[in-house]
Order: structure tokens, then sequence, then C-alpha cells
């Protein structure tokens, strides 16, 4: 008899400690989650009092404007562009990195800063290296002849090179956080699994793309996924940068819908737009969870 | 098949401190089952891994059928190796672990089937070809990787403690699967383990290695009734031998030469022993006592008995034939002729 | 005696050590950048024909000073350690109870709502900002920080509940079970033993929450308007631009200040936070 009242007040314990947690995530993300999508089916406005229902046709309309469809695209140009080059960036230097070496500690720390320093700060930081009268690395240029003077290029003005240049700036952000995990990826592959592959006969690429690289997929896709979501749902960035321009060419989902809901007032519209992120969550939650899965059978 | 040799390799991994292994020479027999024995830190697997190429000698020379191999990778050496953890590939299937030195090494795609048949069918592991290391058992991963071995058909097998990750009970069965695959292939295998019950059953000769120095190379009969130090008495045999200091010399013999008194004709020494403890193992009795009387040593020596009825306290008489007499030099603990004993 | 093995090795620490150079650079160089353009002089920094690398006029100390005086600078940097500090105390407290109840209380349930919760994690800022600016101003905390001491727990919390039940996992139950054969009851258990002795976990929870503030845009560039009330990454950006002029010495200065104490602390707790992100992927 003791035994069952005991397990019943574990429970009620149980309950007692996660119940704060719960209700707090409860009122700060499910229900703004919800709210974002009344909003979107409404005509909410900043000022404005009331609301009313407006049914599909903040949909409709945000669906037709080039801005949104040219954000849409950028999104996903932007983030799978980056996430490749950090992929494979991001490899390379873990593998660099995996064997001890005299200062291996400082490169460590160098190397982090990206990741580490305030988003908008690293961003305000390349809004300088990239500024189109004093840009250093316009100065180089120019100084080893690779362009002319008053024709460098206008990183942060021409709409190609401004997508490349905010493609760079997150795969500079990221790529230190991807290496991290991959790291801690390379170092859990026991010592004599390469040395067996040495001995069968491989050499150092077919060891690298038979062998480690598939031992590693499990926290090759964790990087990813992360990077993933961390770029997708990222404005800042292209909020320090370019603001979304020239001429909205740089705009993704996040951003327009900070420029549409709060700076544009237009709170119905930023809300729609920000929903279109989504179907990538959804997809990404999906593929975690999988994966999770996965991990514990084994 | 082939002859492995090596002269005066050392390797020192700290500058300033003695070498982990030391000016070590020794060639194998072809076809042998050569054991390196030592307790941990002895250097016999850093030995064993210099031979294999994973690490680089500081000085000295590596040979392999004649041809001197100390700077070529593993890959170039045509040996196969077997680590403790077996090492298998955990993302490959049984086969593909199997066939991937085939792939490496550049054999044609069309003969691999045939190769990883005839490999596991050696090993009769044919039934788990599409299995992941991870659904195998410990005897079933010793067996893949012997397959994993085997399949490239090299010179050279060396083997490193892979029976010290198996259960107790499986270690029996698996020591002898290995004996039995040693037989059908014949191929010069090297053999690394800290267990001396297993390098007696299994080698044909045993090189015992003590702090990256070779005290001794022999037949299992060479090396545990004429050991050629102390370490190689003390470390061959359980219990192990009895070593008393005796004048100039130290004087030692097996417990199981340690016997009642009137058990013995012949020449032999006696010992009275104040019993002070007795063991029964089923299989025999383990006696220990203490030497009395005129300058005995204040040590107590181990006897083993099929039958004994001895109590603790009691006195008893003991006979050692003096065939069995081993001496060691007092100071370099070396073996050193018969001389006379002080007492008894 | 030819060693073979000894040029392939050559070339494989050439390559090795040009592929960290060249990553330490391109990862490295903007701070260097920043450090630089600190201690340069206007005229020299605005002056195309000049070297930009070297200081063609003496280093000076105008643009710190600016930074530090005339700008509300110091200011944000109060805000932020404020904010900060608040939240990580209302994570710590809503946190740990939390990872506790689920790593040892809930059995199979636990598993589900530790996902639940990790997946919560998932629901960006980017989404969530519009919807919570209107809950913000309904409850009249437009334009302050206590706007974001509400907020920034959203964020800080799902990771910080994950971390602490892998952390709490690995506490063996049997203490616990000793302590209450001892006298003391669950939650006295858990208070009395395991809290304490999850030091380090709570410290990477403290900061890495800590960073996590720091480094928040959205909702800091949303709910707050004036200068004065404005967290570090908003206000540098914004507030030291006069029009279409960036104050580039200063903003620079900012952004180091801002960054490098921030790194050195997180170099050293970076294990934990690995371990943090991969629980369940690397076995």
């Amino acid at each position: 008899m003791a035994v069952k009242r005991r397990r019943s007040t574990g429970f009620g314990l149980g309950v007692a400690m996660f119940a704060p947690a719960a209700l707090y995530i409860l009122l700060l993300i499910a229900l703004p989650f919800s709210l974002a999508f009344v909003y979107a089916f409404s005509d909410a406005r900043i000022g404005s009092g009331g609301s009313h229902f407006v049914g599909l046709d903040n949909f409709r309309s945000i669906l037709k404007s080039p801005s949104f469809l040219r954000a849409l695209q950028n999104s996903f140009v932007f983030t799978i562009s980056s996430q490749i080059l950090v992929l494979i960036g991001s490899t390379t230097l873990a593998l660099a990195l995996k064997d001890k070496f005299r200062g291996r500690g400082f490169v460590r720390f160098l190397i982090l800063l990206p990741w580490v320093a305030p988003i908008s700060l690293g961003a305000i930081g390349w809004k300088w290296i990239l500024d189109s009268i004093y840009s250093v690395i316009n100065w180089i240029l120019v100084a080893v002849h690779l362009a002319k003077p008053y024709d460098a290029p206008m990183w942060l003005g021409e709409p190609k090179l401004a997508m490349l240049s905010v493609i760079l700036v997150h795969t500079w952000r990221i790529l230190p956080f991807s290496t991290v995990i991959i790291l801690a990826g390379l170092t859990a592959i026991p010592k004599d699994i390469p040395e067996a592959a040495a001995v069968d006969g491989a050499g150092f690429w077919r060891t690298l793309f038979e062998i480690t690289l598939p031992m590693m997929r499990p926290i090759l896709n964790v990087a990813l996924l992360f990077g993933i979501i961390f770029t997708f749902t990222d404005m800042t960035v292209v909020y320090i940068l370019t603001s979304g321009g020239p001429a909205d060419k740089t705009q993704v989902l996040p951003s327009l819908a900070f420029f549409t809901g709060v700076q544009g007032s237009d709170l119905a519209a930023g809300a729609a737009i920000s929903l279109f992120l989504v179907p990538l969550l959804v997809v990404v939650a999906y593929l975690m969870l999988r994966m999770a899965h996965r991990a514990e059978v084994v | 098949m082939a002859i492995v040799e090596t002269r005066a390799v050392t390797k020192v991994f700290k500058e300033g401190t003695m070498g982990a292994v030391n000016n070590v020479d020794l060639v194998t027999h072809e076809g042998e089952f050569l054991v390196f024995l030592g307790p941990s830190g002895s250097g016999k697997t850093t030995l064993l891994r210099m031979i294999a190429g994973l690490e680089v000698p500081t000085s000295g020379d590596i040979l392999i059928g004649g041809e001197v191999v100390t700077d070529l990778t593993p890959r170039e050496r045509r040996i196969a190796m077997v680590f403790q953890s077996y090492a298998l590939y955990p993302h490959l299937t049984v086969y593909k672990n199997i066939a991937f030195p085939l792939k490496a090494q550049g054999v044609p795609k069309d003969q691999h089937q045939k190769k990883v048949e005839w490999a596991s069918g050696l090993l009769s592991i044919g039934h788990l070809l599409d299995r992941k290391p991870r659904e195998l058992s410990g005897g079933e991963r010793q067996r893949v990787a012997l397959a994993r071995a085997i399949v490239r058909e090299p010179s050279v097998f060396l083997l490193d403690e892979p029976l010290s990750n198996l259960d107790a009970k499986l270690r029996a069965s698996a020591r002898e699967e290995l004996e039995s695959f040693h037989r059908r292939v014949g191929t010069t295998t090297i053999y690394v383990t800290h267990d001396q019950v297993e390098a007696m059953a299994m080698g044909d000769r045993i090189v015992v290695l003590h702090k990256g120095i070779v005290r001794q190379i022999g037949t299992p009969t060479e090396v545990y009734d004429d050991p050629a130090d102390t370490f190689v008495a003390t470390f061959l045999g359980s219990p192990p031998m009895n070593l008393l200091k005796n004048g100039e010399v130290i004087v030692g013999f097996r417990p199981e030469h340690l016997v009642p008194a009137g058990a013995n004709g012949g020449a032999a020494i006696k010992l009275k022993l104040k019993i002070h403890n007795v063991e029964y193992l089923g299989s025999e009795w383990i006696v220990y006592g203490r030497p009395q009387g005129e300058g005995a040593p204040d040590q107590v020596v181990v006897s083993r008995l099929p039958t004994a009825d001895h109590k603790i306290g009691e006195i008893h008489d003991f006979t050692v034939a003096e065939k069995h007499l081993r001496f060691f030099d007092k100071e370099t603990e070396k073996r050193a002729p018969a001389r006379a004993l002080t007492w008894p | 005696m030819p060693r073979r093995g000894q040029n392939r090795a050559r070339m494989g620490k050439l390559g090795h050590w040009l592929v960290i150079v060249v990553f330490t650079v391109l990862l490295a160089f903007p701070f260097y950048w920043m450090l630089i353009t600190i201690f340069k002089q206007t005229g020299d920094l605005y002056n195309t024909d000049n070297n930009p690398f070297t200081f063609n006029a003496a280093p000076t100390l105008d643009n710190l000073q600016v930074l530090f005086f005339e700008t509300r600078f110091v200011r944000w940097l109060g805000n932020t350690a404020l904010v900060g500090v608040l939240v990580v105390g209302i994570t710590l407290v809503l946190a740990l109870p939390a990872a506790y109840a689920l790593a040892r209380l809930t059995g199979q349930w636990g598993q589900r709502l530790g996902i639940g919760i990790f997946l919560t994690y998932l629901v960006p800022p980017t989404l969530l900002f519009i919807p919570l600016s209107r809950v913000v101003a309904e409850l009249g905390l437009q334009d302050t920080i206590w706007s974001l001491v509400l907020v920034y727990p959203s964020f800080t919390v799902p990771f910080s509940i994950w971390l602490l039940m892998g952390f709490f996992k690995s506490i063996p139950k049997e203490l616990e079970d000793a302590a209450m054969v001892d006298g003391l009851t669950r939650f006295g258990a858990f208070v009395k033993l395991v809290v304490p002795m999850s030091f380090s976990g709570i410290l990477t929870v403290v900061i890495f929450t800590f960073t996590l503030v720091t480094q928040e845009f959205v909702y800091a560039l949303t709910f707050i308007s004036p200068e004065a009330n404005q967290m570090l990454g908003v206000g540098v950006p914004t507030f030291l631009v006069r029009g279409d002029v960036y104050f580039w010495g200063s903003l620079m200065g900012a952004c180091l200040i801002a960054s490098v104490p921030i790194a050195l602390v997180y170099n050293l707790f970076l294990d934990r936070f690995i371990a943090g992100f991969t629980v369940g992927a690397v076995k």
C-alpha cells in the first residue's frame, strides 16, 4: 500500500515540476503560433482597432506579389547554397583539426568567432568589409590589378553580387558551428577502424569516402539540419547587409515578413509570409524525429 | 607465406625515456604460430604495430619475406591484421566487410563474390553475409574479422589480443577455433597476448617480452621448463615458480614439483613446511607453507597437489627433485649453472 | 636510404597546414579587420588611396572614446547584461525542475515529452515575432526591456531542458534512492543532491543562455524603439548610424568588444554545448 501511494506522489511531483515550463511554452510558443494563423487569415494592422476574418485573401495577394515569390526563391537558394558550402568546408576543416597540434586551442578560438559573435555585429563587420567605396577586398583586388579602380565590384549594390555576399556571410557564420559538431563525430570513431582500413589497403581518399564519412552520417545530418534551420529562419544577415535590396532582390521570407509586418504595419500580410516557413520546418522536424528514432533502435 | 624478421628494432615515444621496444631481434619460422607474450606495457603491441606498419620504428629494420619494409605503408606490406576490437566496419554488411580489402587492392569486381564465399566458407559464416556487425555475437565477429583477414591470402597474419574482449566461457571455444583455423590455413601468424595460458596452448614458439626487451624466445616447453630469467620463470605458470634466495643465487622450483616427502626417489632436497593456507580448487589443492629450519628464508612457497589433507599450522615434510631446481644469478636474475645450496 | 613514407607524410602535413591557415584567415579576418579599424583616424580610414593594412596616420583612441562617451553603447551593455541575468534566472527556474521530471519521473512519457520540447526549439522567432509584438503591446511592455525578459525564455528554456535532461540522466538513480532511504523527500533529494551535483551542467546552461540573449535580434528590433532601452545587438547597427553615415571606427569597436569576451567563455564550454546538440545522434 505504501508503494502505491509513493508512485502516485511521484507522478504528481513530476507533473508539478514540469508544469511551469510547460505552461510557459504553451503561452509563449503555442499561443503565438496559433495567433500567427489567426492574423494570416485576418486584416490586422498595427494601430488599427479590430480585425476581421478575410479568408485566403492575404495568401492570394502575396502569392501574386513578385517580391514575395522572389523572397521564397531566395530563401531556398541562399539556404541550399550556403549549406552545401558549409558541409564541404566544415568537413574539410574538421578533418584538419582532428589531430592535436601546437596551437590547436588558439585556432579553435579563432574559428569559433563567427558563430559566437552576435549575428548583427558579424554582419555589420562584413558590411564594412564589403562597403561600396572602402571595401578592403576591393582595395586588394585593385592592388593586384584584378579590378579597375572606381570600377571594383559592388558587393552589396549589384543584385547577383549581393546574393552571393549574403550566401557567403551565412556560410561564414555557420561554418564554425558545423565544424565543431562534425569534429565531435570524427573523434567518436574508434582509432582502429581507420587502421584496419589502412591494413586492408585503403588509401586516404578511399578511407575518407567509404569508411569515415559514411560512419559519420548521423552527425553530418544533425549539422546539416541545424544549419538549414539557422539559415532559413534568419532575417538578421539580410536586414543588416542589404535591407533586402537592391530593389528587394535579396529579400528572404523572414526579412520580408519583418518589413511588411512591422515596418509596413501590415500584420496580417507579415504573418502570412512568415507562415511559409512552416512547411520546411515540418520536414526538418520529421527528419530529425526519424533520426532520433533510429538512434534509439540501435 | 613469409618469414618476418626484425633487426634491432627500437621504438622510443618520448625523447629521453626508455623505449617501448628496445633492440628486438627475431626471425619467424615459415608457417609458425608465434606468440608475443608479456604484461601490459611490455611493448608487445607496439612491436606488432611496427610489423604492421602502423608505427614507424625509431631505429632498426623490419623485413617481410626477405624484403625490407620499414618505410612501407601497411597497404604495401601484404599483411592482414585482426584488432582487439575486431574493427569491423559498422555501416557495411558482413559481405561488404570481407570484400573491402579486395576492393581496396583493386581486385576485379567479378572475382569478389568467389573469394568472399571461399573465405566465409572457411569460417562457416556464409549464413551471416547480409547481417551488419552490430547484429553479431562476439564469436561471430571474430570469425568475420578472420574472414576479412584471410580473403586477400596475405603472407602474414597479425592478431592483437583478439580473445581478450570475449567473456571467459566463449574464450575457450574461440581459442580452439583459432587453432584449427591456423592448422587449416598454415599462414605465418604472430599473436599478441598477455595471457600465458593462451600463449602456451596456441604458440609454436613464444617471445617473452618485458619492458620492451626480449627475455626469451622458445617453444612452450623451453620457456616453461628452461626459463632464461626470473621474469620468464614467474610469468609463465600459475601459480608462478617459487623463487627463494639462497646465498649467491636464487633457486626456483615449480609448485607442481614441490611434493610430499617420500614421493621422490633419487636426488632431492628436503623442505619442512609449516602450512600457512590451503585452497581446494576441485581439480587440485593449492598448499601454501613457510619453510622451517636454520637459514630458511621468510617466504611462502606454493605447492600443487592432486590430493592433500594438510591442516593450517601443521608441519610437513616436502621434497623437490634436484633435476627440477633452476638457478638464477642474484644480481642479473638470469639463468645460472647449478650451485651448492646454503640451506636446507 | 630513400624514405618514401616521409615524402608522402610531408605532403600530407603541408595540405593539413594549408587547410588550417586558409580557413582560419577566412573566418577570423573580419575580426582582425575590426581591430585595425578601431584605431584608425577618420581621415586615414576614408582615404581610398591609403593602404588599409597600415596605419598611415597614428593610431588613435578617438573612435573608442566616441563609442563609450558619446553614444549609448554603455547603456546597451547594461541593458543586455541585465536582461541576460534575468533571463538566465527564469530559465533555470523553469528548466531545472522540468528537465528533472522528464529525466526521472515520467518513464515513456518522458521520452515523448522530451522530443516535444525539442521540437518547440524549432519554432523560430521569425515566425512568432509578429503575434508576439501584439501580445507585448497588449501587456503594455512595448518599448521596455521587460518585453524581452518575458519572451526570451521561449528559446532558451527548450534547449536548456534538453541539455539538462541529458545531464540528469547520467547521474545514477541509486544516489537519490540512497538519499530517500536516509530520509529526504524526492524533491528534497532533487534540491539538496542532484542540483549541486549538476553544477557543470547548470553552468553550461547559464553560459549558453547568456550568449543566446546577446545574439538575439528580431525580438529586440521589433519590441523596442527608444534608443536608451535598446539591446546591444540592435543598438549598435541601428544607432551608430546617422542617416547614411556609418561611424565605422566606433561600430567596429562595439562589435569587437561585444564578441570577444563571449567567445572566450564559449570556448571553455564547447564540449558540453556539442553534447546538447548531438545527444542521440552520436552513440
